[in-house]
C-alpha cells in the first residue's frame, strides 16, 4: 500500500514536471483538425536551429517560437507538409529537418547500419564455413576414447 | 592454402578499417563547433524584403540596399552582449571604409536601439529595423551577432556566426572582402 502511494506521488511529480516543460501550444487555434494534425506533426519534425537537439515544438527559445508561428501561418494558409519543410531547409539547411534527405553526404546515415549488419553476417558466415571445412585430426588416444564412448552409448541403448 | 589465409586477412582487415574510419569521423565531430552551421543561403541572392529604417520608420528599404557593391550585413540587438563587444571593432572597420549594413534583430525597443547607435557610434551605412525577426528568418539567422558577406551581385558569399574581432577579420572575413572589392573595382565600381 505504502509502495503504491509512493509510486503515485513520484508519477504525479513527473507529470507536473513534464507539463511545466511543455511549450504552450494553446494559442494556436485551428478550425480544421487536419491542419492541426499537420501542424503538430511539423513542429515535432523541424529542429530548432538555435538549440542543439530539440524540435521547435519542444523548445522555449525565441527563435523556436518564431518558427512555430511561421509554421502555423503557412499551415493555416494551406501549405503542404513538403512546402513547410522546403521553406525551413532553404533557410536553415538540412539541419532544420529531423529526417535527413538521401544525399552523398548523408549516405553513411542511411547505409551505415545496413553495412554493419552485412559485415557482421559476412564474418559469421566465413568463420562458420572455415570451422566446418577444417579437418579435425585426433590423436590415437582420443580416437580410442571416442570409440569407447560410442560403444558405451550403444550398450546403454540396447540394455 | 595461401588463398585461404589471404581471405582471412581481408576478413580481419575489413572491420579494422571500418573501425578506424568511424573513429576519425567521430573524433572530428568531437572537435567541431556544433553552433557553426554553414548558411543554406551561400551562393544565393539575398531574400526580398521591405523593412523600415531604424531612425525613420516612414522610410522603407528593400533588398536593393544589399546590392550593387560588396558589403557586410551585421545582425545585432541591444539585448546581445556579444554585439556590444564587437561594436567597437565594427566602428573601426567603418572608419577604414568597410561598407556595413546593420540589421537590428528583434530588439526590446526601437528607442533603445537608436540610443545605442547614438551613444556607441553608428558603423552602418544603412540601418534596417526588423522588429519581429521575420526578415532574419529569411536569412536563416538564428542568433546575434551574425555577419553576412555579400558580393556586388547581391549574393551571400559567407556567413560568420559570433562576434567580428581582429582575428576573425584578418583571417576570415577581411581577405574575402578584399577579394570582392578587388573584383568590384576592376569591373569599374567605385569604392
Amino acid at each position: 500500500m505504502m509502495r503504491s502511494l509512493w509510486l503515485a506521488a513520484v508519477l504525479a511529480c513527473l507529470t507536473v514536471i513534464s507539463v511545466a516543460h511543455a511549450v504552450n501550444l494553446e494559442t494556436y487555434k485551428f478550425d480544421d483538425p487536419q491542419k492541426e494534425a499537420l501542424f503538430r506533426e511539423l513542429i515535432d519534425e523541424i529542429r530548432c536551429p538555435k538549440c542543439q537537439n530539440q524540435t521547435i515544438g519542444d523548445s522555449d527559445a525565441a527563435l523556436a517560437k518564431d518558427l512555430r508561428d511561421r509554421t502555423y501561418l503557412m499551415v493555416q494558409q494551406g501549405a503542404s507538409k513538403q512546402e513547410v519543410v522546403d521553406y525551413m531547409v532553404a533557410r536553415y539547411g538540412d539541419f532544420a529537418y529531423y529526417r535527413p534527405p538521401m544525399k552523398l553526404s548523408t549516405l553513411v546515415l542511411w547505409l551505415g547500419p545496413v553495412l554493419v549488419i552485412v559485415i557482421g553476417a559476412g564474418v559469421i558466415f566465413v568463420r562458420v564455413r572455415a570451422r566446418n571445412n577444417a579437418e579435425v585430426e585426433m590423436s590415437e588416444q582420443e580416437q580410442q576414447q571416442l570409440d569407447a564412448l560410442r560403444a558405451g552409448k550403444q550398450q546403454d541403448k540396447s540394455s | 592454402m595461401a588463398q585461404r589465409s589471404r581471405l582471412r586477412w581481408v576478413v580481419l582487415a575489413l572491420p579494422l578499417l571500418a573501425f578506424l574510419w568511424l573513429t576519425i569521423f567521430l573524433l572530428r565531430g568531437l572537435f567541431s563547433d556544433p553552433t557553426e552551421l554553414s548558411s543554406a543561403l551561400v551562393g544565393k541572392p539575398v531574400p526580398q524584403f521591405e523593412l523600415p529604417d531604424i531612425y525613420d520608420t516612414q522610410k522603407i528599404h528593400t533588398e536593393s540596399v544589399l546590392q550593387g557593391r560588396p558589403m557586410l550585413m551585421n545582425v545585432w540587438a541591444t539585448w546581445c552582449p556579444t554585439c556590444r563587444a564587437e561594436h567597437e571593432y565594427l566602428n573601426k572597420l567603418a572608419a577604414q571604409d568597410v561598407y556595413i549594413v546593420g540589421l537590428n534583430y528583434k530588439d526590446d525597443s526601437r528607442a533603445k536601439a537608436v540610443n545605442w547607435l547614438n551613444t556607441l557610434g553608428d558603423p552602418y551605412q544603412v540601418n534596417l529595423f526588423d522588429e519581429r525577426g521575420m526578415v532574419a528568418i529569411d536569412f536563416g539567422v538564428y542568433g546575434a551577432p551574425e555577419t553576412f558577406l555579400i558580393n556586388a551581385e547581391g549574393e551571400v558569399v559567407y556567413r560568420h556566426v559570433g562576434d567580428v574581432n581582429e582575428r576573425v577579420w584578418n583571417n576570415v572575413l577581411g581577405p574575402q572582402y578584399e577579394r570582392l572589392m578587388a573584383d568590384y573595382t576592376a569591373a569599374g565600381g567605385t569604392p
